[in-house]
């Protein structure tokens, strides 16, 4: 097993101060919101790597990176060996783009209305001249879809189809690396089913590896190998699956989990954890977390933990053991 | 339960739609009761009618959908037949909602304080002063600190989780009977979410209000409801206390719907998956709604009249229940 994508002290900052005149009128100093900060991680050729966190949390930004939509501010992303930032053999950037290809939340949005099916899924291989005869039929006959379909328009589809068309799309290019950014959360339960099954199947068939973005514990639970939590943009916690789930060592994480509502739990009554996610513009000092740490002393809030490594797990706390 | 009048009680409900391919029913004869102090969880999948029972309650249906058949009675009184301002002074002092979308439910040119107040003055008598007293303890009550300083802010100067309770408060000031929440956590996250749902419950059992929650999270409704309403294609699939629906449905359509969620199969390699999905209102099968997704169907239930909570056990509108065997059935 080797690295597919090596993550290095990966940072975002997005820039969302006022407008120039404003802030020369109103005197207000440049905003600067850090959406990543100092993230690192692998992901396995042939595994799955969940990230979750809150909303703010920065893992679409993870995601969006990955994929080259949007440039790192600092720190570096290899993909198969290739910094896609610094790169500067075109033949081998366009060798690794095809590779990676990306699914999104809604698939309501992310379906051109006056495209056919067919075209939507030939795209990306079109885009660069390759042949698509009976390229769409088959991908859709594989993501559980008829051939027939190909020459429809996405409207004719409900939200479960259309997420396996972005799926199809996803395919076109034979990449190996998917980013899922949330692919089943506009999703019911039972088409949530059928769509993380066919995910499943094939990463088996075909040998993919994914990067699931998601905030919902269970779908996670479900589909990921290894899970990183985010929290403010900084990775708190990272570990094989049953390692998490088993043994939460950060404190963030062991909130998450106890909050997260639970079909067996019958009116359970839990103590609910204290206030929300700080301002990312300005994040609090040290741990980011320490405002609502229930086991907070005095140097969480001077000291920015770094990670460590205990047994599988990677965790960023002072006070983690 | 007691043998009170419920809060809320709707008697074959329901509601219809003209359209130019025909009429469609997307509540179609609902019943069900909510006594004091009780939360009634509503779950399905979008398209079931959940929202559209809420809705048929506060009266907010939009044209053309309308009421054709069946009553609702709140606290005895029959309230389908109200119209404009009659039932307009019963909304908000009898009824409070709470919507998904915090941000789109308060106006953004008011402070909160004046949308509270505007409430209180408008259902109880009232003067200006004790309207602002009594906003500032609902902001207390529902949570949000330094409430007398924070009444005179703006929506936006909320974060999405306070928001929401603000919501709540405006839901709760004039002291409401019955409370409809809409899928009042689906917007929020999972530790802003555990925060609203402690809220709710809590409200609940020290005010006695009865609350009507619609959501489509399994486990929202295992945390906070005390019995649950499962809809499918706008009909009752099932109906009972939420510990008994969950653990051991009765309706193929609910024990799919739980086998199908991610943390009822953990550890396994595929989840269990429904096949198809739910039919469009303008072409329902004849029958049981459910009965092509169905893994037990048999020729009676493609035969109409299909099954309905009154003609089958009481519990699911079934005609060849499930778990109705096992007894005392408790699986941690």
């Amino acid at each position: 097993m080797s690295a597919i994508i090596k993550i290095e002290s990966l940072t975002r900052v997005f820039d969302v101060s006022k407008p120039w005149l404003n802030r020369v009128i109103e005197r207000l100093p440049k905003a600067l919101l850090t959406a990543v900060s100092e993230v690192s991680f692998e992901i396995e050729e042939n595994s799955v790597y969940a990230l979750v966190g809150e909303s703010g949390s920065g893992k679409s930004t993870i995601g969006k990176i990955v994929v080259g939509l949007v440039p790192p501010s600092k720190g570096k992303v290899e993909v198969e060996g290739v910094d896609l930032a610094t790169e500067t053999d075109a033949s081998k950037i366009e060798a690794v783009r095809a590779d990676i290809q990306m699914i999104f939340q809604d698939p309501y949005a992310s379906l051109n209305p006056r495209w056919r099916v067919r075209e939507i899924i030939n795209e990306p291989v079109a885009a660069k001249g390759g042949d698509t005869t009976g390229l769409a039929e088959r991908l859709l006959e594989q993501v559980g879809l008829s051939a027939k379909d190909a020459a429809k328009y996405p409207h004719e589809f409900s939200g479960g189809q259309r997420q396996r068309i972005c799926i199809a799309r996803a395919l076109a290019s034979g990449p190996k690396i998917i980013v899922c950014d949330e692919p089943t959360s506009a999703l019911d339960v039972s088409v949530q089913a059928q769509v993380l099954n066919l995910m499943s199947d094939l990463r088996k068939d075909l040998g993919l590896t994914y990067l699931f973005i998601s905030h919902d514990l269970t779908v996670v639970h479900h589909m990921a190998d290894k899970i990183g939590v985010l929290y403010l943009g900084r990775l708190v916690e990272e570990a094989p699956r049953d390692r998490l789930f088993d043994a939460p060592k950060h404190p963030y994480t062991q909130m998450l989990f106890d909050a997260a509502p639970r079909m067996d739990a019958f009116g359970r009554e839990v103590e609910p954890p204290k206030g929300e996610i700080p301002d990312a513009i300005n994040p609090p000092t040290g741990c980011a977390f320490h405002p609502r740490c229930p086991i907070a002393v005095e140097r969480c809030s001077k000291e920015r933990p770094e990670m460590r490594r205990i047994g599988e797990t990677r965790v960023a706390c002072h006070l983690a053991e | 339960m007691t043998e009170k009048t419920p809060v809320l009680s709707v008697r074959n409900l329901v509601v219809e739609i003209p359209t130019r391919h025909g009429i469609l029913r997307p509540v179609d004869n609902v019943s069900y009761d909510i006594h004091a102090g009780e939360i009634l969880g509503v779950v399905g999948e979008s398209g079931a009618g959940k929202s559209m029972t809420g809705n048929a309650v506060v009266g907010l249906l939009d044209r053309p959908a309308r009421i054709t058949s069946g009553e609702i009675l709140l606290s005895g009184q029959h309230i389908h037949t109200l119209k404009g301002e009659a039932l307009r002074r019963l909304r908000g002092k009898m009824m409070g909602m709470i919507f998904q979308d915090p941000l789109t439910s308060l106006n953004p040119l008011l402070t909160v304080g004046d949308q509270l107040t505007e409430t209180i003055q408008e259902h109880l008598k009232v003067g200006q002063t004790e309207a602002r007293n009594r906003a500032i303890a609902a902001l207390e009550e529902v949570g949000i600190p330094a409430a007398r300083s924070r009444i005179d802010s703006y929506p936006h100067e909320f974060s999405g989780g306070m928001r929401q309770r603000v919501v709540i408060a405006l839901a709760l000031c004039a002291e409401p009977d019955l409370v409809i929440a809409d899928e009042p956590t689906t917007a929020l996250d999972v530790s802003v979410q555990a925060q609203i749902v402690a809220l709710l419950k809590r409200l609940c059992r020290e005010k006695g209000v009865a609350v009507m929650l619609v959501t489509h999270d399994m486990g929202v409704i295992a945390e906070a409801a005390d019995r649950v309403a499962v809809m499918y294609a706008g009909r009752l699939a099932e109906l009972g206390p939420v510990r008994e629906v969950l653990t051991a449905a009765h309706h193929p359509y609910t024990a799919g719907l739980m086998a199908s969620t991610p943390l009822a199969s953990q550890g396994k390699e595929r989840l269990r998956q429904i096949p198809g999905a739910m039919p469009r209102l303008g072409n329902l099968p004849d029958g049981c709604a459910f009965h092509p997704r169905c893994d037990y169907a048999q020729d009676r239930c493609r035969a109409n009249p299909g099954p309905t909570l009154d003609t089958c056990d009481g519990r699911a509108a079934c005609w060849f229940p499930l778990n109705t065997k096992q007894k005392d059935e408790v699986s941690a």
